[in-house]
């Protein structure tokens, strides 16, 4: 089987968001790999290990995104490539990123591509499904759990709490959700192998594209956080009193209940 | 400049979503005075639907019946709203940020090659430009974008655009559009409902969330009685759905859901940084816990320093009561 994964790399999850001259400074920030990417590289191992075939993790980004990479063929992914953008491409956009990777995909034979549902920075969820559609391959987003027979996926998805059971050819583009698997740490082994494994690098110039192909269509004006939230009142007094005081404030005062 | 914007309603469970409604108003603001043609598709009821969309705001309404379109499907309703555009052709297109939302939109801007702007939690025009507000880094920040080329194309964030006053006494043209409905790739084999009231966690006006200190699945118990007398939903911090006291869809936090309820009632939850990004920007925020130092108190707007099990299920009464007498 042919796997891909698409990854991203986000900060991590513990820190704080600080803005400078407009932009987000992510000096002194530690990276991750997505966690919702995290997902989908484990599945692509287990899939690969079941199906046979080879696992090859794509992500578009700078020269830093090596190291994500790196991790991810740690944990046993067989190769990876890197389209780095960061000379050719100023603003993107959704439409960019998935403009580049069908470029990258077009001379590919893929069985099935993972991503996560959604990236922890961004958070748009669009890159999937636009793909999967420039691809002509039918998608199943927020998947929980997945099995391959033949050329039949038998999928469950997560449905705003609901589980959806669906059947879908293969070849095909799932999104990950939290509960499909568990992922696993990179062993040391898993680390020493990953320096050895093959990470081609490219650029949007391998990959036949100019720059005007993939021109994003939006554009950010603004960044800015949200006002410090103050802490609020702590009650006091006998737990019961507390009570009824508590829902005195949020029914006149908050007007809520 | 005023503009033509295609809203599509979302039916759940025979009735629409509140968000569809909030996406009139989101496209009443975008249109600038230009018209609003909701957009519904199913295989049943849809007039009412298209009605009730007009009532809300929309000028007129177009329907597309089809058995196919029963039950939401990428490429079913890809192939609806596909047709509905090409015949509009409108400046401007409006979904609520839902399930189904996500899923589609995506698609149908590659097919319309076409920027997206998901998640939009405010919309102002300013000048030329209509000008989107989105949270990113799940709300530790906030990104302004416009569209610079082609469609203005955006999903809504439940509960933060508020919708139209319904009016009744609006009318408008509702004309049903014949798709040929091409055979689906994708099957749904089967629906597992697991939400009990269908109060959906992204939609809630009212979450009540459990964190570690609920200590067990049954600890849940008064946590959803407490959201039951207020038509609310149960949420949950990452560690509760580590140690497996409750599902992962219930998560609320950087993993998991973004919520902006009007309440939020946070029971024995610590406050980690990962779960304050899933619910900070909730309108009132409630923090019930037994550590008076527990970081849940410096985003709160009241807290009570008690134990959850006592404090709970007081609450539950004492809301039970007020209802009785209101």
């Amino acid at each position: 089987m042919n796997i891909y994964v698409l990854m991203k790399r986000t900060f991590d999850t513990e820190e704080k968001i600080v803005i400078e001259d407009g932009r987000i400074d992510d000096e002194g920030a530690e990276y991750i790999i997505n966690p919702y990417d995290e997902y989908a590289i484990e599945e692509a191992i287990q899939l690969r290990d079941e199906h046979d075939g080879e696992v090859t993790v794509v992500t578009i980004g700078g020269e830093d995104a090596e190291k994500q990479l790196r991790t991810a063929l740690a944990m046993g992914a067989d190769k990876a490539v890197l389209i780095n953008t960061e000379d050719d491409v100023e603003e993107s956009d959704q439409y960019t990123t998935v403009k580049v990777l069908e470029a990258f995909f077009e001379d590919k034979d893929v069985d099935i591509i993972l991503a996560g549902n959604v990236a922890i920075d961004q958070a748009s969820g669009q890159v999937g499904p636009r793909l999967a559609e420039y691809l002509d391959i039918p998608y199943v987003t927020t998947i929980t759990n997945l099995e391959i027979d033949g050329d039949t996926a038998h999928i469950e998805r997560d449905v705003e709490g609901d589980v959806e059971k669906v059947d879908a050819p293969v070849p095909l583009l799932v999104t990950c959700q939290q509960g499909l698997n568990e992922p696993r740490y990179p062993s040391l082994p898993g680390i020493m192998k990953a320096k050895k494994k093959p990470l081609e690098e490219l650029e949007i110039d391998d990959l036949d594209v100019d720059e005007e192909d993939v021109e994003a269509k939006t554009k950010t004006i603004e960044i800015f956080l949200p006002p410090e939230k103050e802490a609020g009142r702590v009650l006091e007094g006998e737990i019961d009193d507390q009570v009824k005081e508590l829902v005195n404030l949020l029914r006149n005062d908050a007007k809520v209940i | 400049m005023s503009k033509k914007i295609v809203v599509f309603g979302e039916v759940r469970d025979g009735e629409l979503r509140n968000v569809s409604f909030e996406a009139v108003a989101a496209a009443r603001k975008i249109s600038e005075d230009g018209e609003i043609v909701a957009a519904i598709f199913g295989n049943e009821g849809l007039e009412e639907a298209a009605n009730e969309m007009i009532y809300y705001g929309a000028d007129r309404a177009v329907t597309v019946q089809d058995e196919k379109l029963e039950t939401y499907t990428s490429e079913g309703y890809a192939q609806a709203a596909l047709a509905v555009i090409e015949n509009e052709d409108p400046e401007g297109i409006v979904m609520g940020h839902t399930a189904a939302g996500k899923d589609l939109t995506p698609k149908l801007a590659s097919k319309l090659e076409s920027g997206l702007i998901s998640d939009v939690t405010d919309i102002e025009v300013t000048g030329d430009n209509v000008v989107f507000t989105r949270p990113i880094y799940s709300g530790k920040a906030f990104e302004k974008k416009i569209v610079t080329d082609g469609i203005i194309f955006a999903t809504i964030r439940p509960n933060n655009i508020s919708a139209l006053d319904r009016d009744d006494s609006r009318s408008g043209d509702v004309s049903s559009k014949e798709v040929d409905i091409k055979d689906l790739r994708t099957v749904i084999k089967d629906v597992l409902r697991k939400t009990t009231d269908g109060v959906d966690l992204s939609e809630a006006k009212v979450i009540v969330s459990g964190g570690r200190g609920v200590k067990s699945k049954e600890g849940f118990e008064p946590l959803q009685e407490l959201a039951d007398v207020l038509g609310g939903a149960i949420g949950a911090s990452r560690g509760a759905c580590d140690a497996d006291y409750c599902d992962y869809s219930l998560q609320i936090g950087q993993t998991g859901k973004v919520v902006t309820p009007d309440l939020y009632i946070a029971c024995g939850i610590s406050g980690a940084i990962q779960h304050l990004a899933g619910m900070s920007n909730s309108k009132i925020i409630v923090a019930i816990n037994k550590d008076p130092e527990a970081n849940i108190f410096n985003v709160a707007d009241y807290g009570i320093v008690g134990d959850l099990f006592e404090v709970v299920p007081k609450l539950t009464e004492e809301i039970k009561n007020l209802k009785v007498n209101a």
